[in-house]
């Protein structure tokens, strides 16, 4: 298992890497953007995946925590400070470097808070808003959380497209790169940015969370915490008779998996350069749910896996304007022909299946 | 071991139990008869935490359960064998178990998890032989060996079983309550809810019968299987020949 574990993620890197030069020597490193897009979008569906396949909790919400995650990065990033510069807290807060300052066309000092502090503040408030939904809603089964959750992610929407400071209908553009390194003698600048010449580093920026996600699910639902996560999934009152603290697993579960999108969220804005609400929008959350049921639910590799693939499709404007048609769509067949995931079909014995059924109607028709 | 004095409990605005008071000691096996509906799940479920009491107190081991969740009470060491086996169907067995040593590993360690494990495969070899399959392919009878070993497998001091002989067969009925003899043997404390009184009789110490939420009669086992009121309601015992007597 353990080495099993190791080899896929091995391979994972091995494919990263090697597509990576695939689209050097071909020419085609404009297909890098929408790879590196579909790997944050592919970090909400791990976290999802978690939550759904494995605690066995749906939530039509996780757009929300996205939301949050990319929406403050952005706002605190792009916010000028300087109006409240006065103020004791902007003065500490400077003095501890963690604002940096910037010019507008006029040569005026601007006050920015730091892509790293906006980062942890970012990912913090989605971790806490996970905590404080979490516990009165966690309760919930079902359709029921399925809705309550719905109505968490549409709280989240509508505040995001009525306040100015996130934009409104317009958003919040021109958010400033996020330098991880700078400054090592040695190592070029890395930082998250759209910037075409940092194509090929972001590419790698997104793929190294990626993979360091799946590591940590991974190892994480082989452990333990997984195997009682699975036995909440079975039946709740029996794991709670086993002794699991099943609405604890619930909860760290949920606040990991809006962890995931929230970072997903503050990367992603950083690499656009901007956010806007459709980020927020409902049909982000139907379309997570649905790549999580076609990678197969309790399937880490699976929901990788389309992760990747659909939301590659969808940024390349395969679908063209249909696209949330064909999520929805997808979510429909899945559900009818393939609810263990798109993975699981076994195409051959569902012929024959189909076939023998077909025939025994047949007969059946003709001896009456 | 546990004392029960004048609990009420139920689900919302029904109460299923009615001022029940029993006790269990030490190394007994003791039994709750009863036809269905009595609230004979209902009264472990409020035992095992997973059904909130509305009145009176569950002492076990001096401490008050109505206090602690579900599953803080199996860290207390008060296991449930659920109704109906309720085993993890998309698991191994293996892994049903060691998840049924949660509580263990978490308290004393993973290896002296490792070493219950073992204990459980000595008391079920059918278990180690099925330690791969998926518990949902196992028989019935295995299922509930499997359920009796997961809740073992959280050393326990007092083990509840709801109705391990639902569904099973005659022969097999035996082969369960004979590991529960074992089981009293080996120094567990078990609490044995049953339909099947006469097996249930014959293997416990004392034994209780419920009606309607109420506790009607009480004694020892061996009083109880002579009982004219017992052989007639849950015994089949035919009525007319117990009045001519």
């Amino acid at each position: 298992m353990n080495t099993k574990k190791n080899i896929g993620v091995l391979g994972l890197l091995g494919l990263v890497i090697m597509i990576q030069l695939l689209t050097h020597w071909t020419g085609t490193q404009y297909y890098l953007t929408q790879l590196t897009m579909s790997a944050y979008y592919s970090l909400v569906i791990l976290g999802l995946c978690v939550l759904m396949g494995y605690a066995g909790q749906i939530s039509l919400g996780h757009a929300g925590f996205f939301a949050i995650g990319g929406y403050l990065a952005a706002a605190l990033t792009t916010h000028d400070l300087t109006p409240y510069s006065n103020t004791l807290i902007i003065q500490v807060l400077n003095r501890c470097g963690l604002l940096i300052q910037g010019q507008d066309i006029y040569g005026d000092v601007l006050l920015y808070f730091n892509p790293w502090v906006s980062c942890i503040l970012a990912i913090s408030a989605a971790a806490l808003t996970a905590l404080v939904t979490g516990i009165p809603v966690l309760k919930l089964k079902g359709h029921y959380l399925a809705m309550a959750t719905l109505g968490f992610g549409t709280i989240i929407y509508r505040i995001v497209l009525a306040s100015a400071f996130f934009g409104e209908a317009d958003g919040i553009s021109d958010v400033p790169p996020f330098t991880l390194v700078s400054g090592i003698p040695g190592l070029p600048v890395i930082e998250v940015s759209g910037d075409f010449s940092g194509r090929v580093q972001n590419y790698y920026i997104a793929w190294s969370m990626v993979i360091a996600g799946t590591l940590l699910l991974l190892n994480l639902i082989d452990s333990r915490v997984g195997r009682a996560l699975r036995s909440i999934h079975g039946s709740e009152e029996t794991a709670d008779a086993m002794g699991i603290n099943t609405a604890r697993y619930k909860l760290k579960t949920f606040i990991l998996s809006a962890i995931f999108a929230a970072a997903a969220g503050v990367f992603l804005t950083h690499f656009n350069g901007g956010i806007g609400p459709s980020e927020a929008g409902i049909m982000k959350s139907v379309r997570y749910v649905a790549i999580v049921a076609v990678g197969g639910m309790a399937n880490i590799w699976g929901a990788l896996t389309m992760g990747v693939l659909l939301n590659f499709l969808s940024l390349r404007g395969i679908f063209g304007t249909y696209d949330d048609a064909v999520f929805g769509l997808i979510l429909i067949l899945i559900m009818l022909f393939a609810p263990e995931g798109i993975l699981s079909i076994r195409i051959r014995q569902r012929l024959r299946n189909a076939f023998s059924s077909s025939t025994s109607e047949i007969r059946g028709g003709e001896s009456s | 071991m546990i004392t029960i004095q004048n609990l009420d409990s139920g689900y919302g605005k029904l109460r299923v139990l009615k001022g029940i008071s029993m006790h269990v000691d030490a190394g007994e096996i003791v039994t709750i008869i009863g036809a269905n509906g009595a609230g004979k799940t209902t009264l472990l479920n409020t035992i095992a935490g997973l059904v909130r009491p509305v009145n009176g107190k569950i002492i076990f081991n001096q401490q008050d359960l109505s206090l602690f969740k579900a599953h803080q009470i199996v860290a207390l060491g008060c296991s449930l064998v659920p109704e109906g086996r309720q085993v993890f169907a998309t698991m191994s067995v293996e892994e049903n178990l060691v998840l049924g040593g949660h509580v263990c590993s978490k308290k004393h360690g993973r290896s002296t998890a490792a070493g219950e494990l073992e204990r459980q495969y000595a008391l079920f070899p059918v278990l180690k032989e099925r330690r791969g399959q998926l518990a949902g392919t196992l028989s019935g009878g295995e299922q509930q060996m499997l359920a009796m070993a997961r809740a073992l497998m959280a050393r326990p001091t007092l083990i509840m079983m709801d109705e391990p002989s639902t569904g099973l067969a005659p022969l097999i009925v035996m082969e369960i309550f004979r590991i529960v003899q074992k089981m009293r043997d080996e120094g567990n404390t078990v609490l044995l809810v049953e339909q099947n009184a006469r097996a249930a009789l014959g293997i416990a110490d004392r034994g209780y019968v419920l009606e309607t939420g109420k506790i009607v009669l009480q004694g020892p086992a061996a009083e109880l299987i002579e009982d004219g009121e017992v052989k007639r309601a849950y015994l089949g015992r035919d009525y007319e020949t117990i009045t001519d007597r």
